[in-house]
């Protein structure tokens, strides 16, 4: 029934009425256009907001020393709180959760790094080996640090992608020796950090650092993160974090300044909040652009049915039978709303490649991604109802006596 | 060719019924060129839509070359349309969008006659009409008379039996009147059936027989005798 000869006819009408071709397409392809783009976008908010997490571990607990503000046990206020290495045993050990633990010594200190005739300025962080799992960082060249490495008081380092860059430039680091602030170390291995500025640094075992700047057995920051404990258990492990430290150090558990206990799980639900609702939010506005093209298209597809009716009336007489006037009025609709959707569909791609391609990022922006299940089942979603409002006049439309087809204007 | 037995066909305007055609009998032979008279509101273009199976009739028999035509289906009328009527209206009817030529064809293209064969058959009859040159205009740039010729080229490519015309002229200035009435004689003198609905004596004088048609029935051979008279006697 669909022969050449159909399609022949449907394109010859359709290209010889572009004004209400126009508007159809029109709706269909705006509707597509605006979806593609803003789900696009609201994908580039999602990766921006999660690439401003830094893409560390998720789940994670801070511990800060601190500064003792009330009297406890007899001991007065404004008392320093140093953590040791013991506190950071006697934690992994009691909470049975931690899954990966870290701790820092001397973490925020920049110095100057040579190899042969380069120097720069980059964080020397010293740290135990779970800090790659913490971090997230990927091993690009030899290995991170190991336990030996802590226990052996390693001079050992592992340096950032753009750490090798300046100082190595294209040569091989791993086996290498550079100056750390006057002592050498051995490059074992380079890392990239997905998040954001964590590759501008190295790092070297903890306990060479204590030993090498005098640290005796001294913590900085312990860092933890707390495997698949929900948001609420990761409460409960930070209170009870809180008690173990004021147990061991002798401050008033109530004393936050002593302590300073950061849940990461915390921060991470807001921000998961407020990615949902962001989606809920775009979700919202392409249901609306989709009612919007549907109500459209539908109009239309009416109007254009109500219109043609007298052309209905003289094909008719012609000998035209009700099913091939309704399938011509349905075939025509479905390829023009077919092709206004995909239109729509590669004008949305191109807008949004084209973000990409410039670089259209910024720390809330990212990356914007097409969602083209979404895209096509939009399309499929508005030729269906180009169709069918198409073809319940038309079936009426093709049902009534020529005659009255015909007394139209 | 066509036989009618007491058709009735009233409008329903709102619940009142309105009779238009009260019980008409008739007999049209193949091959006969005749003419359906009457003022305006008598009824003519009913019967005449009723002929060309583009309306029903209420009660009555209706054949067409032998087949009653009684509660077809639209596709059932459809064929019948497209295999056996050609139809000219008063104003034409012509497809806006498409030339003359892609109106000319397009009763071909529900005989599901190729895109090729049917422009070239339709370049032909175009030329009968002596419209070759412009078949590729669309209607809006052809005269009144032009585009009638269109419409009869049109409903002659269907190699109808019967055509029906509804005030085939009405729209024309008398010159162009005479020129499509005598392109009608030439098509009835090939064997077509022809029925022209017309309020205007001179158009009914060309044809070979005039039904009358008065408040919905047809006026009977003596009161036709006397109508001519009159007619004569007015003179
Ligand atoms: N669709 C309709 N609904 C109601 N009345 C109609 C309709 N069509 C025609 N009529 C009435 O029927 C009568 C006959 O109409 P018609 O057949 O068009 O007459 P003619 O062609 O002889 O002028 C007229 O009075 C007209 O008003
Ligand atoms: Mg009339």
């Amino acid at each position: 029934m669909f022969n050449r000869d159909n399609w022949q006819e449907i394109f010859e009408t359709i290209s010889k009425n572009k004004l209400r071709t126009f508007l159809t397409a029109f709706s269909v392809a705006w509707g597509i256009f605006i979806l593609v783009v803003l789900s696009g976008a609201g994908n580039g908010l999602r990766n921006g907001a999660q690439s401003q997490f830094g893409n560390d571990a998720a789940n994670s607990i801070w511990v800060d020393g601190g500064n003792t503000s009330m009297a406890y046990n007899g001991l007065k206020p404004n008392r320093e709180i140093k953590l040791t290495n013991e506190d950071f045993s006697v934690l992994k050990d009691q909470i049975k959760e931690i899954d990966n633990a870290s701790a820092i010594y001397q973490g925020h200190n920049s110095k100057t790094l040579s190899y042969k005739k380069e120097h720069a300025g980059f964080l020397v962080r010293p740290v135990m080996p779970d800090h790659q799992n913490l971090e997230c960082a990927v091993i690009l060249q030899g290995r991170f640090l190991n336990m030996n490495d802590i226990n052996n008081y390693a001079k050992v380092c592992v340096m950032g992608k753009p750490v090798k860059e300046a100082l190595f430039k294209e040569e091989d680091a791993v086996g290498k020796y550079i100056d750390v602030a006057g002592a050498n170390y051995m490059v074992i291995g380079v890392f990239n950090d997905p998040g954001n500025n964590d590759n501008n640094r190295i790092y070297i075992p903890l306990t060479t650092a204590q030993r090498a700047w005098n640290g005796k057995n001294y913590v900085e920051t312990m860092w933890l993160s707390t495997g698949s404990a929900g948001i609420e258990r990761s409460e409960e492990i930070t209170k009870e974090i809180r008690q173990l430290m004021a147990r061991r150090h002798n401050f008033n558990p109530a004393d936050i300044d002593a302590l300073g206990v950061y849940n990461n799980n915390v921060q991470y639900a807001r921000t998961m909040g407020m990615l949902d609702g962001i989606k809920i939010f775009v979700t919202i506005i392409g249901i609306f652009t989709l009612i919007a093209g549907i109500v459209g298209v539908s109009n239309i597809m009416m109007i254009i049915v109500k219109e043609r009716t007298k052309e209905i009336g003289i094909r008719k007489a012609l000998g035209a039978t009700p099913l091939s006037i309704v399938s011509q009025i349905i075939l025509e609709s479905v390829f023009i709303t077919g092709a206004a959707g995909y239109t729509g569909l590669v004008l949305g791609v191109a807008l949004i490649e084209g973000m990409r391609k410039i670089g259209v990022n910024s720390d809330f922006f990212k990356d914007p991604e097409i969602d083209f299940g979404l895209a096509i089942f939009s399309t499929i979603l508005l030729v269906v109802s180009g169709a069918l409002a198409g073809l319940i006049p038309s079936i009426r439309a093709a049902r009534i006596e020529p005659v009255v087809a015909l007394r139209e204007d | 060719m066509i036989k009618l037995n007491n058709i009735q066909k009233a409008y329903h305007i709102g619940k009142s019924e309105f009779k238009v055609l009260k019980g008409i009998n008739a007999h049209i032979k193949e091959g006969e060129f005749v003419s359906i008279m009457g003022s305006s509101g008598s009824g003519k273009s009913t019967l005449l839509n009723v002929l060309g199976i583009l309306d029903n009739y209420d009660s009555g028999e209706y054949y067409l070359n032998g087949t009653l035509v009684k509660n077809l289906s639209q596709t059932q009328a459809a064929h019948l349309r497209n295999k056996f009527l050609g139809f000219v209206f008063q104003s034409f009817n012509l497809l806006s969008f498409k030339n003359a030529m892609e109106n000319v064809a397009l009763p071909l293209y529900y005989q599901k006659v190729s895109r090729k064969e049917r422009n070239k058959l339709a370049l032909e009859y175009l030329d009968k009409v002596g419209l070759k040159d412009w078949a590729h205009h669309l209607p809006s740039e052809l005269s009144g008379g032009q585009k009638q010729r269109v419409a009869i080229a049109r409903a002659l490519i269907g190699k109808p039996k019967v055509i029906f015309a509804d005030e085939p002229t009405g729209a024309l200035d008398s010159t162009t009147s005479l020129e499509v009435m005598d392109l009608f004689k030439g098509i009835n003198a090939q064997g077509i059936t022809l029925v022209v609905v017309t309020h205007e004596n001179d158009i009914s004088k060309m044809t070979d027989r005039i039904i009358r048609l008065k408040d919905g029935l047809i006026v009977t051979e003596e009161q036709e005798t006397t109508i001519i008279n009159q007619v004569i006697l007015n003179k």
